[in-house]
């Protein structure tokens, strides 16, 4: 009998298989109960970094809700390619109402949950960065500040994509947009502005913030089924590229996603009521650049005409959130 | 039970006698008078259950009502002016999701320049959202009309807009019949939504539609109106035969027999133009009164049959269609269409401009004898409108317009009387 090696497909991802798990530590993708809430056949471009975060994310919120759960959709690629009428594709109970409300449509059934005593059944609202950070930002703080008992989750892809890629307030320095053109001397979206969410909703002293991304799925499943345990506002800011607006290959979506926080230009964290409680820590720290280089939107910074101060402003980003918040590990910091 | 109570407090009580569950708040001058006394009630356990959200905007009172309404629960809130232009798109998306929610407008003007006064161009504004609007003449019927909109709003899956004068009903102390627990009980049924957001039976509510079936969701909507141009009057009846006094229904006629001029108007001002027609019909004039109470659904049919058999009719309206004339008056006058009627606007009370007695007397004289031109704007200075039209002959930076006509009437701070 001759000696049968076991091939590791994925090497190098830092990912164990679920067949080498035992069922009790398996993913909920990977568990036959699975709800499939947002089920296939729906629009969203291949690669979408948005629709495979909603659908790990709303599946972990089924899970740990025991499938009593209602979702709210923010206008938005998400609502627009999961809901072409007559065709839907939540399992969940769902409901869109404008651009700007999501969070307020939540909190009136979080209401009316309460006021039914069906305290069981739980809320999620969702949106995009633009919905997010821009049109729905006064209705979220205001859930945010009652510490009305929703789960918010911003699938975060940098721009209004479902418009045909305008800049949001999420939209990074020097990336191109269609009202950030990579023209004029320093082209593409200005350095020194935006917001960061995470931030600012830990601001609101809410009892749970947490960001994750697409190449991190067991870490959004976890901190999915970590929010709902909890009662009250809690936000998740999960990190989504998006292949048609940053111009990168569908199958690099979770190579993108990796890279972003591998390079610490998205710090993935978690906090309760405003205080950092747990970072994500780079494990092969990457320059900016292997981050940047396959993106079209910052195609300007390199080739013919490059704009190397630029990359040096976006490493200079990275290094900053790598020291506020601890993303690497002590002997590599040094 | 009789009280002498304001007419926001009284709102409140019938608001809280429809066991409304989730109620937002959000302070809007002459509004908030009734939120404040619904937040007592249900801090105090005194309305209960019920979820009292203290929103951070109008456009957030209407979306929680949205979610509220979706998930089931019976929804209220209120606004005026401002307020309700700031919901606006939430106020369109709530009646074209087709949620029964019930929402007080205290009407009252629109800035720039910012007037906190009364008039009727914030509701009327929103006239083609798809939201029905009932006038309340006085206090009694801002009660009574309440708790008819629940019944006739969660009956057809509509939101309704209660219109009340802002101050002039508001604030206004009068004597009041507030309707026992029992009463509004065995009038408004618990609500029972047509489509609800609900685990155990999971829909998409608000999917998007395109040019195939829009016409279609539009003209439903549309249809829902016209079956309330039925149930109104039916309601009315009901009410009247389980609370024993008229209150609601499409249109009102004061006077009427043999009447060759009529005033059509609608809200409290009805008030004045009767004491006025009183008076004239003493004297000998042949004139009624038509009462607008339902301005959408828009009673056409009860309105041309009110008016058919008159010389004219005279629309005072607290509202203006800038570049265009009267609003209520170009319904009034597609209700008449071929009726061969002259046909008068009069534009009265804007921003709060107070309409008296000899003011009506004068103007409805004018109208009997068919010496009003089409469009009249009642009280109107025309010496300081001429000298700032001069003003902006003379000088290209002329300056701000509502402060010049401040200086030359010489007036420092806004007072009436």
């Amino acid at each position: 009998m001759g000696f049968q090696p076991i091939k590791f497909y994925q090497t190098g991802t830092y990912t164990v298989g679920n067949r080498l798990l035992s069922p009790d530590q398996r993913s909920v993708q990977a568990a036959e109960s699975r709800s499939n809430s947002i089920n296939s056949g729906h629009r969203a471009c291949q690669g979408c970094g948005e629709a495979l975060g909603a659908r790990y994310a709303i599946d972990a919120a089924m899970a740990e809700s025991h499938n009593r759960l209602i979702a709210v959709n923010a206008t938005g690629c998400l609502e627009v390619f999961s809901t072409p009428y007559p065709e839907s594709s939540w399992q969940v109970p769902w409901i869109h109402s404008v651009f700007g409300n999501a969070p307020a449509v939540a909190t009136g059934i979080a209401a009316a949950m309460k006021v039914k005593g069906k305290t069981d059944v739980r809320v999620v609202a969702q949106g995009g960065d633009g919905g997010t950070t821009d049109i729905g930002f006064g209705c979220l703080s205001g859930m945010f500040e009652r510490n009305d008992d929703v789960l918010y989750i911003c699938y975060d892809n940098q721009a209004y994509m479902n418009t045909g890629v305008q800049r949001s307030s999420a939209t990074p320095p020097a990336a191109r947009t269609a009202t950030t053109m990579p023209v004029g001397p320093e082209p593409g979206n200005p350095f020194g502005q935006g917001k960061n969410l995470p931030e600012i909703a830990m601001a609101h002293g809410i009892p749970y913030v947490a960001t994750a991304t697409v190449a991190d799925l067991r870490d959004l499943e976890y901190k999915v089924r970590r929010a709902m345990r909890m009662r009250g506002a809690r936000y998740i800011h999960l990190f989504v590229p998006c292949p048609l607006g940053w111009g990168t290959a569908s199958h690099d979506t979770i190579r993108i996603a990796r890279l972003a926080k591998e390079s610490g230009l998205f710090p993935v964290f978690e906090a309760e009521h405003g205080e950092v409680r747990s970072v994500l820590k780079i494990r092969r720290k990457v320059r900016v650049e292997e981050y940047l280089m396959p993106q079209k939107r910052f195609a300007h910074l390199f080739g013919s005409h490059p704009h190397p101060e630029m990359v040096i402003r976006i490493q200079e980003i990275a290094d900053r959130n790598i020291r506020k918040y601890g993303l690497l590990d002590e002997e590599e910091a040094a | 039970m009789l009280k002498q109570i304001e007419g926001s407090k009284a709102v409140a009580e019938a608001v809280a006698l429809c066991r409304p569950e989730v109620i937002c708040a959000y302070p809007i001058s002459p509004q908030t008078h009734i939120v404040e006394a619904l937040g007592e009630m249900v801090k105090s356990e005194r309305l209960a259950p019920c979820e009292y959200i203290n929103v951070e905007s109008e456009f957030a009172a209407m979306s929680v009502s949205i979610g509220a309404s979706a998930a089931g629960a019976r929804a209220y809130t209120a606004t005026a002016s401002q307020g309700l232009l700031f919901m606006t798109e939430a106020v369109y998306n709530a009646a074209g999701l087709g949620l029964p929610i019930v929402m007080t407008v205290a009407n009252r003007a629109i800035g720039a320049p910012i007037n906190i006064w009364n008039d009727h161009s914030d509701s009327l504004s929103q006239r083609d959202s798809g939201w029905m609007q009932l006038f309340a003449e006085n206090n009694q019927e801002a009660v009574d009309l309440h708790i008819q909109a629940f019944r006739l709003a969660e009956e057809l899956s509509m939101p309704i807009m209660v219109c009340m004068d802002g101050y002039i009903l508001t604030h206004a102390f009068e004597r009041v019949d507030i309707p026992s627990q029992e009463e509004v009980d065995a009038y408004l049924p618990s609500f029972e939504p047509r489509q609800v957001l609900d685990p155990s039976e999971p829909i998409s509510i608000g999917a998007m539609v395109g040019p195939e079936a829009f016409m279609e969701v539009k003209y439903l909507a549309h249809a829902k109106q016209m079956q309330a141009i039925e149930r109104i009057p039916q309601l009315a009846s009901e009410f009247r035969s389980a609370f024993g006094r008229e209150s609601g229904g499409l249109v009102r006629t004061y006077r009427m027999e043999d009447a060759e001029t009529v005033i059509v108007a609608m809200g409290s001002v009805i008030g004045t133009i009767k004491d006025v027609v009183d008076e004239m019909r003493d004297e000998g004039h042949r004139i009624g009164v038509l009462t607008i109470v339902s301005y959408r659904p828009f009673p056409l049919e009860q309105v041309r049959g009110a008016l058919q058999h008159c010389k004219r009719f005279l629309v005072l309206e607290k509202s203006l269609a800038v570049g265009m004339g009267g609003i209520v008056a170009t319904d009034v006058r597609m209700a008449v269409t071929g009726a061969g009627l002259r046909g008068y606007t009069a534009i009265a009370g804007l921003g709060g401009r107070p309409i008296f007695k000899a003011q009506l007397h004068q103007l409805f004289s004018q109208a009997e004898k068919d010496e009003l031109p089409q469009v009249t704007f009642l009280d109107l200075d025309w010496e300081a409108v001429n000298r700032q039209q001069e003003r902006e002959r003379q000088t290209r930076r002329s300056g701000p317009v509502a402060e010049n006509i401040l200086h030359d009437k010489g007036i420092v701070s806004a007072k009436f009387g």
